[in-house]
């Protein structure tokens, strides 16, 4: 039993990272069908680091950071395949208890609207001591003096007022510095940031970003941003998942992925970023057409009906995720093998 | 916070007023001259002309309204012509067999109805909540005068479990109790529904809303999450309810006391409407009124406390 | 409005030249199968069917509840109509030696039931079975519901008074709604001092039991069909003429509604052609609760012996006068009673069907 435990535990610190999950596959059960949230994703992240992923509404980018905390709607929403590992443990064979206490301890989540991450009939002091020794063996008042150092940390001026404060009575940035502080308190080894500041004014979501930085440099804490904002991957990690209708389309490292974007969902997401650089004047780039519906995804790409490079094999055959160069997949019919693609001029004149 | 209850204060001071001059202008429209009524049939002109001035019905209308308004302003309800006694005293005198009733049904309506919904929120789509639902909107629908009149002939005349009508032997507790079964249960029916209904349809929401998704993402414990913070956010529509149950309630105490026989102030106010006794009409309406009033006081003050956010809203206007 | 145009420029012309690039792969486009699924036909197809599905009358068909609510209704108010061709008896014709005749049904009868016995009971306990059709020569006679004290069919009573409660449910509801839509408008739209009185008043209505108000209503105007549904639609003003304010207020503080008034939009036009609609959701859920409603509190007023009177029949009035013989003849009250709880049940459940399909957050 122990050598089980000890081979166990040894697998575990070597190689493994921090964060693994492997064909993950969630489903919604929807009145008028399956929808495939998320269908098939996989990546690992080591501690330290932190990896984006970036898609439009609906790619299943939350469902995706939902399922491994595994916080789904009961009933309609269920992971039906997969793994997730997380610091060796299996997630998905995890009692309801173990993962209460993982939640809030090791993971934190820090979600898009701050205004409602709070509950708003509490005060926030309260709420923060309630986390606190819902992980820690402390008492209520140490746990108060943990939450004030940690709003201090985050830059809240005035700590002891704002533990009074309810949390209407704060801004949204200073809202998602409380929620911030409330990770901050329990040390988590990994966080997830669910678009967390797509609800905030441009000049704090620097600063929350900052935070965000500061409290991983410390740590060693694993990031896992969720965003629409290339900008903000760009800023902030280490490695890139694009992901469209539940599938992860492409993956490489941050500066590899700007470099040399190989999907052209990709070329699409990138040619949309407004460039001050750019002297041509023409209108933005968009992608034509709509998400596909996921209650009818897995025929053919995901992507076909959208894009412009379009071939037969596209509209018969589900392309696989490759490895077309070292650490950097694809999953496109066209940049496999022999035949690659290379992206149309980003200017419309 | 001090400030916004004050504010609710003085709303209620139109308000009252409004109420009477409703109640002065509606009972002098009642149709017949009460001086009549008292006197009787066989009595002569002359002597309804006494009792007229008596009265003080020969006065013109605006000056009645103001001496009324003078005399409530002292706590003086004026004399039932019926009784011929004090309006307060009498009032008094029903008020506790009426609370006796309203407010142990309510209190037994709340308890179980919050219950109920609760276990239906947590329990959304089963067979339980099901069942629960289907009976609360049987609840809701119901005449509750039909329902008194079929559970005094199933349970007292054809079971003879319970006793027929009126208050008991009130030395006796036992006695009481058995008497008061069948009211409180009538009077309980609909408020039981309505709030099984609304806490389960609040309860809900605040479930599946975002700051308790939060809350779990924090890794708080279940029972703190449901019984803490997603019933504490649950709560205003269900005060709001609770207030709105308490005024429904006399309705319910008035057709509930006419089945029953039951000596309260719904039995009165029914008797003083067939005698046009004004005064005690104008009386209790008035105290109606009031604690009507008074009750969506304390809703609105308990709803501060509890929602922080409305003080909130309402501070910023 | 400049913000849409470019918004539908810059998606034309990125739809051009999507166009223009894969004019080469069209042919590939049309020829396949798979993609048939997510291609432009799903696009409008699909859409179209959702958009269809997701109309109010099919959500509101797709919801059990409503429909059970809207069934009950149905049969309630085609036995109020048709009731001429449903009765065999004259609701009105009087046969007093047939007083009080107890149900008895053509077809059932012999298995036992409603078959026109009753059980009489005597003196220490014993009771005795007996026909009333028999003792009272009227063998050849079904009363499927029985007779009342002079021996009126109960059956075409119970019809022909459904038209009385149901016209006093609708009347009660036009009248309440049409007096507290339009105070609900004034107060809402113009706000300040206006608002202030109208709804003091309101409140100072609401501060009455509602009972308390339509019984002193109906010894001020008397008894009598009109009175009874000016009384309880008086009673029910207040309730809509709040929710109608507060909807004008949510509407009131909207952008198109300061767009419409910066273009010169008069107060009456903008009243009914772009708030009113707006109100008009919540308002057709309360006017189907209040009917449920208005059906009761008739039913209360005349259990007081305040509403409907004889020889008129209604719901209530026939419960009221079988509340005083519900020992001797409980079907009397039994079959009023049940069919006033159905009736609001059906109501009830139509309008919490209305609801849920109209507006999901209005649940509370």
């Amino acid at each position: 039993m122990s050598d089980l435990q000890k081979n166990k535990t040894q697998q575990a610190s070597p190689h493994e990272p921090l964060l693994s999950v492997k064909d993950l596959q969630t489903h919604f059960y929807t009145a008028t069908g399956i929808a495939k949230a998320v269908d098939g994703v996989s990546f690992d992240v080591d501690a330290g680091k932190t990896l984006g992923i970036v898609g439009e509404s609906g790619s299943g980018k939350s469902v995706t950071a939902n399922s491994i905390i595994r916080l789904l709607p009961p009933r309609t929403g269920k992971i039906v395949g997969g793994s997730i590992r997380f610091d060796g443990k299996d997630v998905l064979a995890m009692s309801q208890k173990e993962l209460v206490s993982l939640r809030g301890s090791d993971i934190a989540m820090i979600f898009q609207d701050p205004m409602t991450s709070l509950d708003p009939v509490f005060k926030v002091g309260h709420q923060m001591v309630e986390m606190i020794c819902a992980h820690q063996d402390i008492s209520k008042d140490e746990a108060k003096k943990l939450a004030i150092s940690a709003l201090e940390r985050v830059g809240i001026s005035d700590p002891v007022k704002r533990m009074n404060s309810y949390p209407y009575e704060l801004s949204g940035g200073m809202c998602q510095r409380v929620i911030i502080a409330m990770a901050v308190c329990s040390k988590p080894k990994f966080i997830i940031a669910d678009e967390p500041t797509t609800a905030l004014d441009v000049t704090v979501q620097a600063r929350v970003l900052e935070l965000l930085k500061e409290l991983q440099r410390d740590t060693n804490t694993l990031i896992l941003l969720i965003t629409h904002n290339l900008g903000v991957v760009w800023e902030m990690c280490d490695d890139v998942m694009v992901m469209y209708a539940g599938k992860t389309v492409e993956k490489a490292e941050t500066r590899e992925l700007y470099a040399e974007p190989m999907h052209p969902y990709t070329w699409g997401l990138l040619d949309s970023i407004p460039r001050l650089s750019d002297e041509s004047k023409g209108l933005l780039r968009t992608i034509p057409g709509v998400p596909p519906d996921l209650r009818l995804t897995g025929t053919c790409c995901n992507f076909c009906n959208r894009c412009i490079y379009a071939q037969e094999i596209c509209h018969k055959e589900v392309p696989p995720l490759i490895e077309v160069k070292p650490n950097h997949f694809v999953a496109c019919h066209l940049q496999n093998g022999e035949r690659t693609l290379v992206r149309e001029s980003g200017d419309v004149k | 916070m001090l400030k916004t209850i004050l504010r609710r204060v003085l709303q209620i001071i139109p308000t009252l007023l409004i109420v009477v001059t409703f109640t002065f202008i509606l009972t002098r429209m009642i149709p017949g001259n009460p001086a009549a009524t008292i006197l009787g049939p066989q009595a002569s002109a002359e002597d309804i002309a006494k009792m007229e001035i008596k009265l003080g019905l020969d006065k013109p209308i605006w000056e009645q309204y103001f001496d009324y308004i003078f005399a409530v302003l002292q706590g003086d309800f004026g004399t039932s012509y019926m009784y011929n006694q004090p309006v307060t005293d009498l009032i008094a005198s029903r008020i506790p067999n009426t609370l006796q009733i309203t407010l142990v049904g309510l209190l037994i309506a709340l308890v179980i109805g919050v219950c109920i919904g609760i276990y239906s929120a947590l329990h959304q789509y089963s067979a339980g909540d099901y069942i629960f639902m289907v009976l609360a909107l049987v609840g809701v629908s119901m005449p509750i005068f039909w329902m008194g009149l079929m559970l005094v002939k199933f349970f007292s005349v054809d079971m003879g479990l319970l006793p027929v009508s009126g208050r008991g032997d009130a030395n006796d507790i036992i006695d009481v109790m058995r008497h008061m079964v069948l009211p409180c249960f009538c009077l309980s029916t609909i408020p039981m529904a309505t709030f099984a209904r609304i806490t389960r349809s609040s309860m809900l929401e605040s479930i599946h809303s975002d700051s308790i998704k939060a809350l779990r993402a924090r890794g708080i414990k279940e029972r703190s999450v449901v019984w803490k913070h997603a019933l504490k956010n649950a709560l205003p529509p269900i005060v709001t309810v609770l207030g709105l149950q308490i005024a429904g309630c006399f309705t319910g105490a008035i057709l509930t006391e006419s089945i029953f026989a039951w000596p309260g102030m719904g039995t009165m106010i029914v008797n003083a409407i067939t005698n046009r006794d004004y005064m005690l009409i104008q009386g209790v309406v008035l105290f109606f009124a009031i604690v009507f009033m008074i009750v969506n006081l304390i809703v609105d003050i308990v709803y501060l406390i509890i929602n922080p956010r409305v003080n909130y809203e309402g501070g910023g206007k | 409005m400049t913000q849409q145009t470019d918004a539908k420029l810059t998606s034309v012309n990125a739809v051009k030249d999507a166009n223009d690039v894969s004019t080469e792969t069209a042919a590939i486009l049309g020829a396949t199968g798979a993609a048939d699924r997510l291609g432009s036909e799903y696009d409008e197809e699909l859409l179209r069917k959702e958009r269809k599905a997701n109309s109010a009358w099919s959500k509101l068909r797709r919801n059990k509840t409503a429909m059970v609510g809207l069934v009950i209704v149905v049969i309630m108010v085609s036995l109020a109509v048709f009731a001429p061709f449903l009765t065999t008896y004259d609701y009105k014709a009087i046969d007093p030696i047939a007083s009080y005749l107890p149900p008895r049904i053509p077809v059932i009868e012999d298995l036992g039931i409603f078959d026109g016995t009753e059980i009489k009971k005597g003196p220490e306990g014993t009771s005795t079975v007996v026909n009333p059709y028999v003792q009272k020569n009227r063998t050849d006679e079904y009363h499927i519901f029985g007779t009342d004290k002079i021996g009126r069919d109960l059956f075409s009573r119970m019809l022909y008074g459904a038209r009385i409660s149901l016209i006093v449910a609708f009347g009660g509801t036009i009248v309440a709604g049409a007096i507290g839509v339009i105070l609900g408008l004034i107060a809402g739209y113009f706000g300040g001092a206006v608002d202030s009185v109208i709804m003091r008043i309101m409140d100072g209505m609401l501060s009455f039991p509602f009972i308390l108000l339509a019984i002193i209503l109906m010894t001020v105007l008397g008894s009598g069909l009109f009175n009874v549904i000016l009384a309880i639609g008086i009673g029910n003003v207040p309730n809509f003429a709040r929710v109608v304010r507060g909807e004008v207020y949510i509407v009131k503080s909207q952008e198109y509604c300061n767009a419409a008034r910066i273009i010169g939009v008069s107060n009456i036009r903008m009243l009914f052609t772009h708030i009113l609609p707006n109100a008009i959701s919540p308002l057709i859920v309360y006017a189907t609760l209040g009917i449920a409603g208005a059906i009761i509190s008739e039913a209360a007023l005349s259990f007081l012996g305040l509403g409907i009177t004889e020889p008129t029949p209604s719901w209530g009035q026939i419960l009221y006068s079988g509340k005083d013989v519900m020992n001797g003849h409980p079907y009397i009250a039994t079959i009023s009673g049940l069919f006033i709880l159905i009736t609001v049940l059906g109501f009830n459940l139509l309008g919490d069907g209305i609801r849920d399909v109209l507006d999901p957050k209005m649940k509370k």
